[in-house]
């Protein structure tokens, strides 16, 4: 599985986004973090072959989460489903 | 095509479409592309399988859009929102997926089923979507789903006025 990654001067974080190419909520969250210098790695699922599709429901399954998207994991511990800029600063500090 | 289709149909059902022009352009692309990829336009913030009897229900208006708007004041993308949204009166929240989880993992149990067993598992799959014939009981309005719409399309007579058909047409005599 491809993962793209983004830098950002604050790393602390482990963040792992699965996203939708298509999704302008997607987009928002990408846009947010970027602006907010987060360093993370994302995917766009609709883009991944199916077994790597198979591997993502996994594991946003394994970790409570709906399968909607965006889903942000961080430090593969805490899992935000939807744009929530709330839940986000609250998790990576911002 | 995109952008008019959409705004027809808000004008047909007295919603609108996001009052943010950034956002709402990237959802429409997002549209374009799915009905490009797929040959449907199919939502652009959900994961679609790329088959069309399991895509049916995400189809953009999707089967969720009206009692979205009701009670979140936007649908699941936020493409179509609710009046006071429009005006700016209404802070969007992200709108909780509604679709049954059975039916979103069609999108990831149509890969397992290619990988292992080739045609007949999707088949399968297919097959346990089951449509039933409604008609609105307001207008006589009648369609093929698994569920009746949220309101009629013609009339806007609300779900519970529909009633499934049960008659049979024996050819046998």
């Amino acid at each position: 599985m491809q993962f793209s990654k983004v830098s950002g001067k604050k790393n602390q974080h482990k963040v792992v986004l699965y996203a939708l190419s298509t999704c302008a909520w997607c987009k928002m969250t990408k846009q947010f973090l970027k602006d907010n210098d987060i360093e993370y790695t994302y995917v766009d699922v609709d883009l991944c072959e199916e077994e790597d599709k198979q591997k993502i429901r996994q594991h946003i399954q394994s970790k409570g989460g709906p399968l909607s998207y965006p889903t942000v994991i961080v430090d593969d511990n805490v899992l935000i489903t939807g744009f929530r800029k709330d839940k986000l600063k609250e998790t990576l500090g911002i | 095509m995109v952008r008019q289709r959409a705004e027809a149909d808000a004008r047909t059902y007295g919603y609108y479409l996001n009052p943010d022009p950034a956002f709402l352009q990237s959802l429409l692309e997002g549209l374009k592309k799915n009905e490009e990829r797929y040959g449907y336009p199919s939502c652009p913030c959900r994961l679609a399988s790329g088959k069309f009897e399991f895509d049916r229900d995400i189809i953009c208006p999707c089967d969720y859009r009206d009692p979205d708007i009701a009670e979140f004041g936007a649908c699941y993308c936020a493409l179509y929102v609710r009046k006071d949204v429009h005006e700016g009166g209404t802070e969007l929240e992200p709108v909780p997926e509604r679709r049954s989880l059975e039916k979103q993992s069609r999108a990831y149990n149509v890969a397992a089923g290619k990988e292992e067993k080739p045609a007949t598992a999707a088949k399968e799959e297919a097959s346990e979507i089951k449509p039933k014939l409604w008609y609105c009981k307001q207008c006589g309005y009648v369609v093929f789903r698994d569920e009746p719409p949220y309101t009629c399309p013609i009339c806007k007579a609300k779900k519970e006025m529909f009633a499934e058909i049960k008659k049979r047409i024996n050819f046998t005599g």
